[in-house]
């Protein structure tokens, strides 16, 4: 079962309110028990194809067009998020949206929507575990919390829901450089010991090629570079364009950049 | 003294109703953020719904108040589907306009079928309600009133503050998105609290009912003086809802017997304007927390 | 001579005049000025008796709705006290033409500034109230004004009222409609034009950034306390000048007609128009006089053919439409009547080629 493929995107279109293509043919695929990390720059589609995936399209006016989307086989685009989320699928959304005037223990209560009069003592002592920052905090109010605390509690509360597929939007978003390592280190964990497979969209390639099996690049709506992490770390054009380090190892001058001639290799 | 008690007592009394039709409204806010200027006319359909099935359709009181209570809560779901669920994600403008006019448009029905006259029920509340003290009576139904209220504060703020689905609901009146993305029924939290405020509505409006008598007017009336109640309050907390009744009964009940009656229906929004410039959440009110 | 401008197949701005400019193209110009020649020119001299009185209704509170949504539409403060501030215009207006003895072109202004203080007094609670609880304040300042007209008996009148003299401009009576309703639509043509002049200023922009979001407004460096103050002071002063020009048309007035009802009538007219947009307001409030219109005649009529029962029972029905309006108008087309004016001229100028 090490090859069994749990999400399988084919050829999608996404298109909001009825004109507005952002999406132009992305296919990508996810096995399951490891990191896929999605890269690309403002306004490539990585949001976006990770709403495709979670249902959360539809409030947007936005639509699966054409494709499809697999997850363990059954089709599941354009379903409502109510239906993905009960089979598994959650997406922690960009910039933590908190709940508020929620304390953190509760925030990560409503983490148990889908599995609704479960018990789940024994999940809150495992995100406590993972993010003992939180223990500190749980009885105070969410919207009074720094930005770090936020972002651990929404992972911890996307965990809540024991999803198979996790899908994180930027979760270095605004943080730190040592908390983005902190927080980088603890999904690493939770993908280790909890054997879930997750999908991370990131601005900072670096830190999400250093724990991801495999990675895509996104421009403009569609995939342009796919290929294990490892291999992708290592490529000229990603290195110059994402990771901000010429061919050749050193730092590069901007003075050289001559982006224009290298893009033209991949679009 | 005598005088003073009785203020006293009617004040209390009068505030506690004022409470009771308050928390149909407290609902709504706290679990979606609407402000339901609709709420008077909620009053108004449970009052007359009871005042159908038990009086002119002669059914035993007690089932008349359960048909009552289920036909309010399955409106809810209807009129949340038909009228509120389009308005999903839209502006809270649109929404707090939308309520207006259903407001308007219960009324006008109301009206077209009931008329303007003043209703009653047949009479079923036993006398042994009726509280004696000293000089002063209380009479049976602002004791039912005031039973109904406490129980309606310790349910509610049970359901709100520990069981899942009320933590769900405030999660989705916090942050629509994020509730959506964790899998919280959005759609299914909106239809049950609308379900459940016009249920608490029409319990109010049924215990409104017996002692004012059934009116339209009156009763939407009624739905405007929820503002100061639980504004006093702080919207969204029940607990002061019910201070915030007793707050303005007892203000409207000194004012209209000491000072003039004419300035006795305006001292509550006085009130409301001077408290609000103190506190702008209100008394109890949760402090809006801004991030730009 | 300059080149006469068409809708561009794009955005050819190139600069922010262009952006800011009110007539897109040279047809737009165009419009208006037919607009105006029929207004003035052809509309009084054909209509009846009847018509008239009705365009001067729509006049009239069309001034008030376009004030209030400068307040609403542009500066996002929702006030349910509109129809309150209407009624101290019209009551300044009258104490000041019958106790102070002003004439006409004095009181209308003057009894628009005095609104406008009244409306800088209630819009005080919006140095730290927001949305619903400023809504809030805002119906409590209707309450306490209706109390005040209505008990300040030395003053008002009381339940009374105050008759109200026979308005003369310049030694020309206009105690008729046809007089009037130059004088209604002179002043709505300026200060409609003032309304749409104020938006596009630095005062406009800043309406709209507080609207938009007040904390990053203020951020900007936007006062935004004296800013939301001059925003219900200008709406104030259009309720005002309104109000008085009622006060004169209707020659007596009472505070019964200043209810909370006017208030959701004028919030109504603005909804249904279009938020944020100032010829909006004007389309609402002829939507919704219309409307009131025709129901009060079906009423009549069905009075008149002997069904009074059926017309008693048919007027809370008049309500039941009024809501219903609303409530379609938000669920099928919430930027209003402006929205679909908009959609119907740009379907025929893209003919055939939508988008």
């Amino acid at each position: 079962m090490e090859n069994h493929i749990r999400l399988l995107i084919n050829n999608i279109s996404v298109v909001y309110s009825d004109v507005i293509q952002v999406l132009k043919g992305v296919s990508l695929s996810v096995r399951k028990g490891q990191i896929v990390s999605l890269l690309g720059s403002n306004g490539a589609g990585k949001t976006t194809t990770l709403k495709a995936i979670s249902g959360l399209l539809k409030p947007e006016n936005g639509k699966v067009t054409e494709g499809s989307i697999e997850y363990d086989g059954k089709p599941v685009q354009n379903s409502s998020p109510e239906e993905i989320t009960r089979m598994g699928i959650i997406q922690v959304l960009e910039g933590r949206q908190e709940f508020k005037y929620l304390t953190v223990e509760e925030n990560l209560k409503v983490g148990t929507a889908t599995r609704w009069g479960k018990p789940y003592q024994q999940d809150l002592k495992m995100v406590y575990d993972y993010f003992p920052a939180l223990l500190a905090r749980r009885k105070s109010l969410a919207g009074y919390c720094s930005g770090g605390e936020l972002q651990m509690m929404v992972i911890g509360r996307g965990l809540m829901a024991h999803p198979k597929l996790l899908l994180l939007d930027e979760p270095s978003l605004g943080l730190a450089p040592l908390l983005v390592k902190e927080i980088f280190q603890i999904i690493r964990r939770i993908n280790q010991e909890q054997g879930t497979t997750l999908m991370v969209v990131e601005q900072n390639a670096n830190m999400a090629l250093q724990i991801a099996h495999y990675g895509y690049v996104m421009e403009n709506g569609k995939i342009v570079l796919e290929s294990p992490a490892e291999e992708l770390r290592d490529n000229p054009d990603v290195k110059e364009f994402y990771l901000g380090t010429a061919a050749s190892g050193a730092l590069k001058s901007y003075k050289d950049v001559k982006s224009y001639k290298r893009r033209k290799r991949w679009l | 003294m005598e005088f003073f008690l009785q203020l006293l007592i009617n004040g209390v009394s009068l505030g506690f109703l004022y409470a009771l039709s308050a928390l149909g409204f407290v609902m709504i806010f706290k679990s979606s953020s609407v402000l339901n200027l609709a709420h008077g006319e909620l009053l108004a359909i449970g009052a007359f719904l009871f005042l159908l099935l038990s009086a002119w359709a002669g059914l035993p009181i007690v089932v008349a108040f359960v048909l009552t209570l289920v036909g309010t809560f399955s409106l809810g779901f209807v009129v949340e589907r038909l009228f509120l669920r389009p308005l999903i994600g839209e502006n809270l403008i649109e929404v707090i306009m939308m309520t207006l006019g259903l407001g308007i448009m219960f009324k006008g029905l109301l009206l077209f079928i009931f008329g303007g006259d003043i209703h009653s029920y047949p009479r079923f509340l036993p006398e042994s309600l009726t509280l004696q003290l000293g000089n002063v009576q209380i009479p049976s139904v602002n004791v039912a009133a005031f039973i109904v209220g406490i129980l309606f504060l310790i349910v509610f703020g049970f359901f709100f503050k520990y069981s899942n689905q009320g933590i769900y609901m405030r999660s989705v009146a916090d942050n629509q998105p994020a509730a959506l993305s964790l899998g919280v029924h959005v759609r299914r939290v909106f239809a049950l609290s609308w379900a459940i405020a016009f249920l608490v509505a029409a319990m109010s409006g049924i215990v409104l009912g017996i002692i004012n008598g059934i009116n339209v007017h009156e009763l939407s009336a009624i739905g405007l003086k929820v503002f100061p109640v639980v504004i006093l309050g702080g919207l969204d907390s029940i607990g002061g809802a019910i201070l915030g009744g007793v707050i303005i009964g007892l203000l409207e009940t000194f004012t209209g017997g000491y000072i003039s009656t004419s300035l006795r229906e305006v001292v509550p929004y006085i009130a409301l304007v001077i408290i609000l410039m103190v506190k702008p959440y209100g008394l109890f009110g949760l402090v809006e927390i801004e991030r730009v | 001579m300059r080149r006469l401008h068409f809708h561009p197949c794009g955005n050819y701005r190139e600069s922010y005049e262009e952006e800011l400019a009110i007539f897109e193209t040279d047809f737009g110009r165009l419009w208006v000025l037919i607009g105006l020649v029929l207004l003035f020119g052809v509309i009084p001299w054909v209509s009846s008796q009847y018509m008239l009185y009705v365009l001067n209704t729509i006049g009239i509170y069309a001034i008030s709705a376009v004030g209030l949504n400068i307040l609403i539409g542009y500066t996002g403060q929702i006030s349910l006290g509109h129809g309150a501030f209407f009624g101290v215009g019209a009551y300044a207006g009258a104490i000041l033409a019958q106790r102070v003895g002003l004439p006409f072109i004095l009181v209308v202004p003057a009894a628009g500034l005095v609104t406008a203080a009244v409306g800088i007094v209630f819009g005080l609670p919006s140095a730290r109230l927001k949305h619903l609880y400023l809504l809030i304040a805002t119906l409590a300042g209707q309450f306490i004004i209706e109390y005040v007209l209505l008990e300040w008996e030395s003053l008002t009148g009381g339940p009374n009222g105050i008759i109200v003299g026979g308005a003369t401009l310049f030694g020309i009576d206009l105690g008729n409609d046809r007089a009037f309703y130059f004088v209604i639509f002179i002043l709505f043509a300026f200060l409609t034009w003032t309304g749409v002049n104020l938006i596009r200023t630095r005062y406009g922009r800043a309406f709209i950034a507080i609207r938009d979001n007040d904390r990053a407004a203020e951020g900007m460096g936007i006062p935004v306390f004296p800013y939301k103050l001059l925003s219900f002071g200008i709406s104030s002063f259009y309720a005002g000048v309104a109000g008085s020009l009622y006060a004169y048309y209707m020659m007596s007035i009472t505070p019964e007609p200043f209810n909370l009802w006017l208030s959701i009538e004028f919030i109504a007219m603005i909804i249904i128009g279009g938020l944020g947009n100032v010829p909006g307001s004007v389309f609402g409030t002829v939507f919704i006089v219309a409307l009131n219109e025709v129901l009060s005649h079906v009423t009549e009529y069905l009075m008149n053919v002997g069904a009074t029962g059926m017309a008693i029972t048919m007027a809370p029905l008049r309500e039941f439409v009024f809501g219903l309006a609303i409530v379609l108008f938000i669920i099928f087309e919430p930027k209003g009547i402006a929205e679909v004016w908009r959609i119907i001229r740009s379907s025929f100028r893209l003919w055939p080629f939508s988008y």
